[in-house]
């Protein structure tokens, strides 16, 4: 559901100028960071949970709009119309849909990002037209399991319109693949190992010859619905909880 | 017809038992019990859904897969137009309407291809029209009703 482009209002842009909806931990932070990189920031807040919109003038000076960031009114004062991206923050998936959706079919905004609370919602917000979506729950998840270690494969970064993604594994002291040749894997299909590092932190390039030796960090490039293979090829069976 | 309604409150209840009374399968979905018993009437013999209209998997225990028409009216705003954009593209419902109380982003969604009705606007409208009907040529009609 992609509005015309005549029937939004498109104006000169302010490169240099980025809206931010919802002013939490995260979004006062945001401005925060962005101000540091030299941005003109606005936080729109809606002060429901209390005096936020004081603390954040306060912080940050007077980069703040108290209001509601979803409603068209607000937006406009903001300066919607020159604004170059706005990213909705809050907590709630719906309010950051709306603000993004208003602040692009409304006001032409070249690039919005919203947070997401629901990892569910990132098809239906890709759908909508939000350029970004940022899953936090995700994001937390993610953090989280690097730091189990019962989990031997880490998904470091997953590539753009494509079901590729980056992978970390860590070798186990004694595995099936400890003391073979790179060559001798039988890696799945469209899996590629793209460096190895050993336990002192020193990098090397992945050769045909090349030894893989218990500990070794695998850094390699894999499908999501191979990646469970890999690292089976990799560590063996999954350890036990 | 197989309608799903979101939101159990005055206007989602009147509708629902309407569509009830006319033998259509509907179900209800709210997040309060209460509004069950509160807004449907005893003879009501559609289906009652607990739970978030926000959350796809929700929707889906609902029976909005397969639905023939989905109704977003809870209270807000954001939450009605997020629930209906669910709808109409994951769950491709073929009819969806969606009630939005801001006129200004009623219009817009409207624009983005969503059926919309805004309760303010209509209101309004009504109100108005009221306004400028002739008192005396009502109260005539009134004496001659009672009479």
């Amino acid at each position: 559901m992609q509005p015309h482009a005549e029937q939004t209002e498109i104006g000169p842009r302010d490169t240099n100028y980025v809206i931010v909806v919802g002013g939490g931990r995260v979004g006062f932070h945001l401005a925060k960071e962005l101000l540091d990189l030299g941005y003109e920031v606005l936080v729109i807040e809606s002060d429901e949970f209390g005096p936020r919109s004081a603390f954040i003038a306060e912080q940050l000076g007077s980069a703040v709009l108290a209001g509601d960031g979803c409603e068209a009114s607000v937006l406009e004062e903001a300066g919607c119309r020159r604004a170059a991206m706005l990213i909705a923050v809050t907590g709630d998936d719906e309010d950051n849909l709306v603000a993004c959706q208003v602040a692009k079919g409304k006001f032409g905004v070249p690039k919005t990002i919203a947070r997401i609370n629901d990892p569910r919602n990132e098809t239906l917000f890709g759908m909508l037209g939000i350029d970004v979506s940022v899953s936090a729950t995700e994001a937390i998840l993610d953090k989280i399991e690097m730091e189990l270690p019962v989990d031997r494969l880490h998904r470091l970064l997953k590539l753009k319109h494509t079901d590729l993604e980056l992978v970390e594994i860590r070798l186990p002291e004694r595995g099936p693949a400890v003391g073979l040749h790179l060559k001798e894997l039988m890696l799945p299909e469209g899996s590629l190992i793209i460096l190895l590092v050993d336990n002192e932190g020193t990098p090397r390039l992945p050769r045909p010859e090349s030894v893989l030796r218990g500990n070794d960090e695998v850094i390699a490039i894999t499908r999501g619905n191979t990646e469970e293979a890999l690292r089976r090829v990799l560590t063996g069976a999954r350890d036990a909880l | 017809m197989k309608v799903v309604i979101m939101g159990c409150g005055r206007v989602g209840a009147q509708l629902a038992n309407q569509l009830d009374a006319e033998g259509h399968d509907v179900t209800v979905l709210d997040l309060r019990a209460r509004q069950f018993e509160r807004f449907l009437v005893p003879t009501f013999s559609g289906r009652k859904v607990i739970g978030d209209g926000r959350d796809q998997d929700v929707l889906r225990d609902a029976g909005v897969e397969g639905a023939d028409a989905f109704v977003a009216c809870t209270a807000g705003d954001n939450r009605n137009v997020m629930a209906a954009q669910i709808a109409k593209l994951i769950f491709n419902v073929p009819r969806v309407v969606c009630r939005i109380y801001d006129p200004m982003r009623e219009e817009l969604y409207k624009m983005l291809g969503l059926r919309t009705i805004s309760p303010t606007k209509v209101g309004a409208e009504l109100l108005m029209q009221a306004l400028q009907e002739d008192p005396a040529a009502d109260e005539a009609g009134t004496h001659a009703a009672t009479r």
